[in-house]
């Protein structure tokens, strides 16, 4: 086994990582570079709370080498804000209550953004769809469709001044 | 935990087939490696040398025209199956099959061709590609040979691949007239693998069923064409009575096993019910068009 050195741009921030070829996405984030707002789950691809962007497209990132993500744009979690203010889908969290134990919660929330990103205007159904990789074991699932169903109505939309 | 390996990232296809041949017997290839990762972290696969494909955009296409019909380069990802306008009007049940596939984080990084050559009997793709003749083009350093989707799988995630051998292009004849395929599978979570799946291709000629094309997944250790069932309904005009028979005869083809999901006995039941119902859908849908 001979070490790999990669590049990984998370939330903005380049990272150069000196990696085992095995180490998977997940563990490059939460362990190298220590960004603990993705979670592990299941490690089977069925859960979801892994779930971060590569290149605006939600992965499961314990299914993804990190080695694979090499030069991409990763975004996680703690990449959602803006200069300190909550992104739109993380106020219409808060707003619905869309938590419950919160395991689930970062994976939701970047399936969610991915969504929002490719269809801004889902419909109910949609939505639902867009979330079908990510698993609420507490199945408060009606509160996170609202709030998604709530940013794609505009509500956290910035005023233009 | 996964086991070490020596991690291996061709940057052309002509330099990939190199490396398989410099470690035919202890390789293994990822591409995706949405089902691959699964097994190497419970132990099941080992290797030496990982060999990447993931990055190989020459792999990467979907091209399609009314003579050649439709051919998908391996590394092309099921979202991008599923989100081709092409698809969508040429191979509707392509572009269906692929929305109800696992997940679309798995769909955004999972590939074709790494799908087919993980052969797993409970796989979507494949029973509806073989339901549409599908061929695949296999690649060495060799050379490239061309063997249909059927013949490509011969046993429990098994498939003829040689060794240093791996899956070039997916490759589907343009669909005949008046023809139309469909394919459902029963599971209890809706995007969840078939417990049981039946894909149906037929076409029809002045009302008469000229050829049909019945496939079962996860009802064997490989998908397995419904002969009989097809038997029932080629060359005949196609009523009630003759999908339900269709039905009964693709439940003697299959070889089903009993799990945890299911027993044996009512996978048979679901194939009956799924392929009677499959076979009235493509047959309407048929001679609509």
């Amino acid at each position: 086994m001979e070490k790999k050195v990669i590049t990984l741009s998370v939330n903005g921030v380049e990272y150069e990582l000196y990696i085992n070829p095995k180490t998977l996405l997940v563990e490059a984030i939460r362990d190298h570079i220590g960004l603990t707002g993705t979670k592990r789950g299941c490690e089977t691809v069925s859960c979801g709370a892994c779930t971060v962007m590569i290149d605006d497209m939600a992965v499961k990132s314990c299914s993804v080498l990190a080695i694979q993500a090499d030069g991409r744009k990763i975004t996680t979690s703690e990449g959602l804000e803006k200069n300190g203010e909550l992104a739109p889908i993380q106020k219409a969290f808060l707003d619905e209550g869309s938590y419950q134990c919160g395991f689930c919660t970062s994976g939701m929330l970047m399936s969610s953004e991915a969504l929002l990103r490719e269809n801004p205007t889902p419909t109910e159904e949609q939505i639902r769809e867009g979330i079908e990789g990510n698993i609420c074991r507490c199945t408060g699932y009606n509160s996170i469709v609202r709030a998604v169903a709530a940013v794609a109505k505009g509500k956290y939309a910035e005023v233009k001044s | 935990m996964i086991h070490d390996f020596t991690y291996l990232k061709p940057g052309t296809v002509k330099e990939a087939l190199t490396m398989l041949a410099d470690h035919a017997d202890e390789c293994k290839v990822i591409c995706g490696g949405q089902s691959l990762l699964i097994v190497m972290r419970q132990g099941l696969v080992t290797v030496d040398y990982l060999i990447d494909l993931k990055g190989l955009d020459e792999l990467n296409y979907i091209k399609c025209d009314d003579k050649e019909g439709l051919k998908l380069g391996a590394t092309t990802t099921h979202r991008t199956i599923e989100k081709s306008d092409v698809i969508k009007k040429s191979y509707p049940i392509l572009a269906a099959m692929e929305e109800k596939l696992a997940s679309i984080q798995v769909r955004n990084w999972g590939t074709i061709g790494g799908n087919l050559a993980h052969a797993d009997a409970a796989g979507d793709p494949a029973p509806v590609l073989i339901s549409l003749d599908a061929k695949v083009k296999l690649g060495s350093a060799k050379g490239e040979r061309v063997m249909t989707l059927e013949e490509f799988y011969t046993d429990l995630f098994e498939t003829a691949l040689g060794e240093g051998e791996i899956i070039l292009e997916v490759q589907v004849p343009p669909m005949a007239p008046k023809s139309a395929s469909a394919y459902q599978k029963f599971n209890l979570l809706e995007n969840d693998q078939g417990i049981v799946a039946v894909a149906v291709t037929l076409a029809a000629d002045n009302g008469v069923c000229k050829d049909a094309r019945i496939v079962l997944g996860n009802a064997g250790v490989t998908p397995i064409r419904a002969k009989s069932a097809e038997k029932v309904l080629i060359g005949q005009k196609l009523t009630d009575q003759l999908f339900a028979e269709a039905g009964v005869a693709a439940a003697g083809d299959a070889d089903p096993v009993s799990d945890i999901h299911s027993s044996a006995e009512f996978r048979k039941h679901l194939i009956t019910v799924l392929t009677k119902r499959m076979a009235k859908q493509a047959w309407d849908q048929a001679n609509k068009g």
